[in-house]
């Protein structure tokens, strides 16, 4: 792929590196294995710190026995609730989780103790030896139950019982139209929580320097709020707290909020000064990590004969677990989306956002809206073969375009190419071909193609400053160095900010250098998630560099005795005067200007839907959004009559995202979010039973392998977002909403049978298959 | 117990304790980092090394286990300064995103790449099986491997 473009004015460059596959500034260090993550570190002198987990769901605590795990010869130390200074509370919006449990346990997860050990093995022997006298409590382990009246309740303090959030979009009169709609479906379906299954799990070190600074690295999304979130919780001054974060092994929004920092911050205000490591094993990882929110839900869709859609009603479910985490949050951007990309102009989305005993639910990529991708798909589908119409063109008909009201009834004043995603797809062999295809499937396998389509918001939303701070130093040696803001968990932003530096500057690659997300050294720019991480740092970052460029021919100036800046030119190196031919090297000029002078700071603030509906109101922050990208998804199936097993032979993503900055950065995006949201759909089961996770490590929890997956191929469907750097917009997480109800569909054509619960095991898909026919689709 | 093995290139004689684990040697002993442990059971591959050539897991090896062996990890393949094909070759095609999974990866692709110079891509998935990616869907990773064979077979066919 390449996307060629004229480079910026006043840089020289014959060729503009923007739109051309640039291998990654981080890759080969990787592949090499010196690049230095979290988990990677190892200070002289280190302690290790470990939690104790509750391991039971519901349970109020009566005591700890310590004196046993005391004993252990290298343990220093054992902090239960007492030791915990401040709120002892985390939690990004609510803040409801405690950093060590006093009076009870929400979840198997809990920490109650946390050890202090010269060495692992001391630390592990000392867990076990850590004695709970726990008097269990009934749980609520679903949304129904947890909402039944005199439930046990998972927070007694909580005003709404267990309801973390009740809300309600809605755009025109979406029950009273769809009661007089010609053409009804309705379904309910089902989604488990999906684990994030980072390679590198939750780890940090963390120190006590001796002026009182808390000196921290951690494998963290979201450096800078972890400051705020610390310092709450242990009571501390934030200022204090300098967070480092090194490239990320994967985050996928599981690394968004406290996970080690405030157990690891809390062992270093006991460790006496010496460096503290803790590190979750990949069990206590599952265990205590968060998930995909489980959900349920319930839709009814109507539309004319004609297929134009008219209404929508839904009522969704979502169970954030034992904490808030962003829960409401996550369900706000699921129900900002149950209307898929499509034109409804009548809606009423509910939406219960839910406390139960299960494992916490929290960010991750697409946040909320693959539970709703799924039932709006399925529900178009359904609709398709009740008026038995094509199911593209069906989408076509009804797909958003730019100016209309989307199903919160926000009108989409910008431009966006959703309409061009479907149509790639109605172009392409997989799709025109399919009927040949599903036709040459082998004997005892039966073959379907499906088709699903997706929207994803960009950025936090209305009510919450989506910003950030580009801070960019010509460095002594005379290079340009980047203060990345907004932590790399493997998507790649550190080294698009290399790119668009070193074209801002018409500088060559290899002389801009990165420093990663450190909060002493760089400036607040939020957290990566939402999609935002290069749109909005991407653009603060071309500001910085406008400024240094100005900076630099007005103090080129001098050398080059020049009266005026006219005719000045940055090039590779130097700055040169086109109209005399003269230049000076911008060594020369670093070793010359004060460090003050070479740097510059810029910030961009993302823009806003400026007209919000009058709608959504319990939201209080994060609603609406004002950016989307978009995604149409063909699968290719192979089911295997006499087991059920679904084999994934064809995957197809067409995504428009505005202007393609790295072609080989987008298709690793799309591509990873289509293996996750493979995964999302065949293989990864989370099994919990009565808050006791049954799929507990990588052997019972299947994450797709090579051999699961085929070619994953993409399509980058043109596009432009004027206020995006470069034209770009967010496609991290779009990509992930089409395997589901495509996979769902594909299979469905293949057996013949109505499948709305994920994921689509060989057990389900063989239930399905044998179910009579002509009961599917509609229950 | 005293163990003699050869780690990336160097002969070592070493006074350990024969029940630890290979990973933790080589990353806290060692400071070979570029090993990493995704789950310590066998079920990731990120801490694959080549032991005599063959690919395997160091968190389910013991010390005792090196005696008289040959081992190489990521490091002794190549360096920034001096990549293997393969390592370049999983820079260049977009390989690597988080990049936590590509030493065990790139591990598993030299064993691959040693018995079979021109596989397909069938054969690379396969050889690859053992090792998880949740970044990639794996289609660059695959690109790659190929890739790095086919610079291979074209320098092997240089020297002839």
């Amino acid at each position: 792929m390449s996307f060629q473009r004229q480079a910026p004015p006043g840089t020289g460059q014959d060729r503009s590196l923007i739109g051309r596959d640039i291998p990654r500034a981080d890759a080969l260090a990787k592949a090499c294995g010196s690049e230095r993550f979290a988990i990677d570190l190892y200070p002289e002198g280190l302690l290790w710190a470990g939690a104790k987990r509750a391991g039971v769901p519901h349970a109020r605590i009566n005591s700890l026995r310590l004196d046993a795990a005391l004993r252990v010869p290298g343990v220093i130390d054992i902090l239960t609730r007492a030791d915990v200074p401040g709120s002892n509370r985390q939690g990004i919006v609510h803040k409801d989780q405690p950093v060590l449990c006093g009076s009870k346990v929400r979840h198997g997860g809990d920490p109650v103790a946390l050890v202090l050990a010269e060495t692992r093995q001391a630390l592990e022997s000392a867990l076990v030896l850590i004695e709970m006298d726990l008097t269990p409590l009934p749980g609520v382990f679903d949304a129904a139950s947890a909402l039944a009246k005199g439930a046990p309740l998972v927070h007694e303090e909580n005003e709404g019982g267990n309801i973390l959030l009740h809300a309600v979009i809605a755009a025109g009169e979406g029950k009273k139209v769809l009661r007089r709609c010609p053409v009804r479906v309705r379904g309910s379906f089902i989604v488990p929580m999906q684990e994030h299954a980072f390679l590198e799990t939750q780890n940090g070190v963390a120190r006590l320097r001796p002026d009182g600074t808390l000196d921290m690295t951690v494998s963290t999304q979201a450096p800078f709020r972890d400051r705020f979130e610390i310092a709450s919780a242990l009571g501390l001054d934030p200022g204090r707290i300098r967070i480092r974060a090194p490239y990320l092994g994967g985050g996928f929004g599981g690394k968004d909020g406290a996970t080690v920092q405030c157990l690891l911050a809390l062992a270093a205000l006991k460790a006496g000064g010496r460096p503290v490591k803790m590190v979750w094993e990949r069990e206590e990882s599952i265990l205590a990590g968060y998930k995909r929110h489980a959900a349920r839900l319930h839709y009814e869709l109507g539309a004319g004969r004609d297929g134009r859609l008219a209404a929508l009603t839904c009522r969704i479910y979502y169970d954030t677990g034992a904490y808030a985490h962003l829960g409401g949050e996550i369900m706000e951007l699921g129900m900002e989306h149950a209307g898929g990309p499509y034109r409804i102009p009548n809606t009423h989305i509910e939406g219960f956002c839910v406390y139960t005993n299960n494992p916490v639910a929290g960010a991750f990529r697409g946040f909320g809206v693959a539970q709703t991708s799924f039932a709006i798909e399925r529900m178009v589908d359904a609709l398709a073969a009740k008026l038995d119409m094509d199911p593209l063109q069906l989408r076509l008909q009804n797909a958003l375009r730019p100016g209309d009201l989307n199903c919160s009834g926000v009108r989409l004043e910008d431009e966006f190419g959703f309409a061009g995603c479907l149509e790639a797809i109605a172009g392409h062999p997989h799709w025109t071909g399919r009927g040949q295809w599903t036709k040459a499937a082998r004997p005892f396998t039966r073959r379907g193609v499906g088709l699903a389509c997706a929207a994803n918001a960009m950025g936090y939303g209305r009510g919450l400053p989506d910003a950030a701070v580009a801070k960019l130093e010509l460095t002594g040696q005379g290079r340009f160095r980047v203060y990345n803001a907004v932590a790399d968990m493997g998507q790649g932003n550190a080294a698009t900010f290399c790119q668009i530096a070193a074209e801002e500057l018409g500088q060559e690659l290899r002389d801009v250098e990165l420093v990663q997300p450190d909060t002493l050294l760089c400036h607040p720019s939020g957290s990566s998630s939402a999609s935002r991480t290069t749109y909005t740092f991407g653009n603060a970052l071309i500001k910085a560099c406008a400024a240094m460029r100005d900076k630099l021919f007005a103090r080129a100036a001098l050398f080059l005795l020049k009266d005026e800046l006219a005719g000045l030119a940055l090039l590779p190196g130097r700055v040169r005067d086109t109209q005399t031919g003269r230049e000076v090297a911008l060594t020369r000029m670093a070793a010359m200007l004060p460090r003050d002078d070479r740097v510059c700071v810029s910030e961009f603030l993302m823009p806003v839907v400026a007209d919000p509906p009058a709608t959504g109101r319990a939201f209080r922050l994060g609603f609406p959004h004002r950016f989307f990208s978009y995604a149409a998804h063909l699968c290719g199936v192979e089911v295997d009559e006499l087991t059920g097993k679904v084999t994934l032979l064809r995957s197809l993503t067409a995504v428009e995202g505005g202007q393609v900055v790295n072609p080989q950065c987008f298709e690793q995006q799309v591509q990873g979010a289509s293996a996750q949201g493979a995964g999302y759909a065949l293989f990864e089961d989370f099994k919990v039973d009565q808050g006791r996770i049954l799929a507990k490590d990588l052997s019972t929890y299947l994450i797709p392998t090579a051999l699961d997956l085929p070619d994953l191929e993409v399509i980058a469907v043109a596009g432009d977002e004027p206020t995006g750097p470069h034209g770009l917009k967010g496609i991290g997480e779009v990509g992930l909403h089409g395997p589901l109800p495509a996979i769902a569909s594909a299979v469905q054509m293949a057996v013949g049978a109505h499948l709305g619960e994920g994921p689509i095991t060989p057990e389900r898909a063989y239930a399905a298959a044998k179910r009579p026919r002509g009961k599917g689709g509609r229950k | 117990m005293i163990v003699d093995f050869v780690l990336n290139g160097k002969r070592l004689r070493i006074d350990c304790d024969p029940g630890r684990r290979v990973v933790d040697y080589l990353r806290e002993e060692a400071g070979l980092t570029g090993v990493k442990e995704g789950c310590g059971t066998g079920e990731c591959g990120a801490c694959t090394v080549l032991v005599d050539g063959v690919a395997k897991l160091s968190c389910l090896m013991l010390m005792a286990q090196l005696a008289g062996r040959e081992l190489l990890t990521v490091e002794g393949l190549g360096s920034v300064e001096s990549p293997h094909p393969i390592q370049a070759a999983f820079a260049g095609h977009g390989a690597v995103q988080c990049g936590f999974c590509t030493p065990g990866m790139v591990m598993a692709a030299a064993e691959l790449l040693a018995a079979d110079p021109d596989p397909s891509r069938e054969t690379v998935r396969r050889a690859i099986s053992g090792n998880l990616c949740r970044c990639t869907g794996y289609v660059k990773i695959v690109d790659a491997i190929t890739a790095a064979a086919h610079g291979l077979n074209e320098a092997r066919k240089d020297k002839d």
